[in-house]
């Protein structure tokens, strides 16, 4: 072997650690893409009937299959956002007081209880929102009716049990809340030092620095955990389900006792009796749900690559 | 807009480890002082101290007395973000906010007093705070791409026009150059020297060249030895401190012989 032959050949050595690493790697990635796969076959394929059924088959009187699923998927987007809605802000608020405004010890504390929400199951939630909030809420729902029954959203009748979408969407926003707070908080405690140093050196105040340099610098992170909250949301069953008796149609209106309900709520109500053809329309309102949550994520991508050069992350 | 800088006595703790002690000084308005000294001799935790950013540290705090044209620092119902307003500041690490352009980086201060600012004023600022740290010309094009596209030294002089758009009194930097090139050392020594002639200086450097070139006086920190404090052991004009200072230590230090 001459000297030339032997640099023509010069690799990189093959270290068994790494081999097995990116194995792994690849492996782990391929595998969440095949069972994505596989589920979306698995309603696309169960799905097709549904396309093609008559009036007849449908609950209620949808035409099509189109019509029928219309009010279901604006009901869960619409619950989903005044869920996040309401959520959002509060998550931000609180993983701000832990991060930087409690004491050490009330932070830690706090952060437990918010952890321990999230492991609240949702039959309890939909327990408390029909036990207890709805009642509680009522009063405040009449008087809002007839101070502001002139804005579309809080247009009367006023429902006798406060059991709207918009206690609906006040249980969903509980249930995420936990989620978006504990990664909120996580992002925000990474904010470099040497910036938070760099706008308080400049004379800002405690609420300035966070504005200039904890939230940009969270700004990706605070999308993707509303993500992960809004995926909870959409596809949240029994609470729904427990608190709201749906009369599926797009209504805007917050107060009134005719609510639209969700896919998954619906899924789950009319699951047990459904068969034949009945079955496939439920999977194929899956289905809708699949590729709603798969374009609302696709949308945030969007939105966090779009300023990716001042993300900070370069 | 230069400011006096006197402290009297003045002691710097973490929590109850005492960092820094006795330290007594008075800085002329419109002067270089540079701060040296071996590491760990609490040189920064000084330097935090006069602008009171030592209070974003949990547990740190001070005794004694900063006088900045007669007000105590730490006199009762004085406002720190007011203090900062008044005593910018310029870091080791270069620390541009990546999150906005060049030109949002120059205002972010700015923006703090003084929220609505007419675009044109906000152009010009841009310019003479730019202009002010040597770098207008290497940026004028590219104001709107963010802060860490720049090169480090460049980096570096775009946190020294951030500090002045807020035109402070007194600008203390600590190691401004030691992540820098020779030549963008350079550059920030030539910008200090032209700074001087509207703000008071205060430089921390392990770089003595560096020192002796910038500075009109210079304050030589030491430590007798770990988990002591720190202490202010000579200060005087620079030339005396480099060619006849009359501490031991000093001419130990200075001539390269420890530290
Ligand atoms: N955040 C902190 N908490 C507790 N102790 C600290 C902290 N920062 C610094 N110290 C201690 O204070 C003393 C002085 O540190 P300081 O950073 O001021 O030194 P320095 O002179 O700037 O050193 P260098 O030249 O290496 O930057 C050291 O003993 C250091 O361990
Ligand atoms: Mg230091």
């Amino acid at each position: 072997m001459t000297t030339i032959v032997a640099r023509d050949t010069i690799r990189a050595p093959q270290r068994a650690g790494d081999r097995i690493f990116s194995t792994a790697t690849v492996v782990a990635g391929s595998l969440i893409l095949a069972v994505l796969a596989a589920v979306a076959a698995f309603l696309l394929v169960q799905s097709l009937p549904a396309f093609v059924a008559t009036p007849a088959d449908f609950k209620g009187d949808a035409a099509n299959f189109w019509a029928y699923v219309w009010p279901l998927a604006f009901g869960t987007l619409w619950s989903a956002l005044l869920a996040l809605l309401i959520a959002i802000p509060l998550a931000i608020g609180i993983a701000l007081f832990i991060s930087h405004y409690a004491p050490r010890k009330l932070a830690q504390g706090l952060g437990y209880i918010i952890d321990l929400l999230a492991a609240v199951p949702s039959v309890v939630f939909g327990l408390w929102g029909i036990g207890v909030l709805a009642p509680l809420l009522q009063p405040f729902y009449t008087s809002l009716v007839e101070w502001f029954g002139w804005i579309p959203l809080f247009a009367g009748p006023v429902s006798g049990t406060g059991r709207t979408i918009l206690t609906v969407s006040i249980v969903l926003a509980v249930m995420v809340l936990p989620i978006i707070t504990a990664i909120c908080r996580e992002i925000f405690l990474q904010t470099p030092v040497l910036y938070e140093e760099a706008s308080l050196a400049l004379g800002a105040t405690r609420w300035e620095m966070i504005a200039m340099a904890v939230l940009p610098f969270g700004r990706s992170g605070i999308i993707s955990a509303s993500m992960l909250g809004l995926g909870r949301a959409l596809g949240e069953t029994m609470a729904v389900a427990m608190v709201l008796s749906p009369s599926p149609q797009v209504i805007f209106a917050l107060l009134t006792s005719q609510n639209p309900t969700t896919i998954a709520a619906n899924i789950a109500l009319n699951f047990p009796e459904a068969h034949g053809t009945g079955v496939n329309i439920l999977l194929a309102t899956g289905l809708v749900l699949f590729v709603i949550t798969l374009a609302v994520n696709m949308v945030a991508r969007v939105i966090i690559n779009r300023r990716k050069a001042f993300s900070g992350a370069n | 807009m230069s400011k006096r800088i006197e402290v009297n006595d003045l002691n710097v703790y973490y929590s109850k480890f005492l960092a820094v002690e006795g330290v007594s000084l008075t800085i002329e308005p419109r002067t270089v002082t540079a701060l040296i000294g071996p590491s760990g001799c609490g040189k920064s935790t000084f330097l935090r101290t006069l602008n009171r950013m030592h209070e974003v540290i949990p547990g740190a705090y001070v005794k004694g007395e900063v006088l900045i044209d007669g007000n105590n620092l730490y006199g009762p119902g004085v406002d720190p973000v007011l203090v900062r307003r008044q005593v910018g500041m310029v870091f080791q690490r270069p620390n541009p906010f990546p999150t906005m352009s060049i030109g949002d980086n120059v205002l972010a201060g700015v923006k703090l007093n003084n929220r609505r600012m007419a675009k044109s004023d906000a152009d010009d600022l841009i310019e003479k705070s730019l202009r002010g740290a040597n770098l207008w010309n290497e940026v004028k094009d590219r104001l709107d791409k963010p802060g860490s596209s720049l090169s480090g030294g460049q980096q570096q002089r775009l946190c020294i026009a951030r500090a002045i758009a807020v035109q402070p009194d007194v600008i203390l930097m600590d190691e401004p150059c030691s992540a820098l090139d020779p030549i963008s050392t350079l550059a920030i020594e030539d910008l200090i020297e032209e700074m001087k002639a509207d703000y008071t200086i205060v430089i921390v450097t392990h770089n003595m060249q560096q020192a002796s070139r910038v500075s009109d006086r210079t304050g030589f920190f030491n430590i007798a030895g770990t988990g002591k404090p720190g202490r202010l052991i000579e200060y005087s004009d620079t030339t005396t401190i480099f060619s006849n200072p009359s501490i031991q230590a000093t001419e130990d230090y200075v001539s390269g012989r420890f530290g």
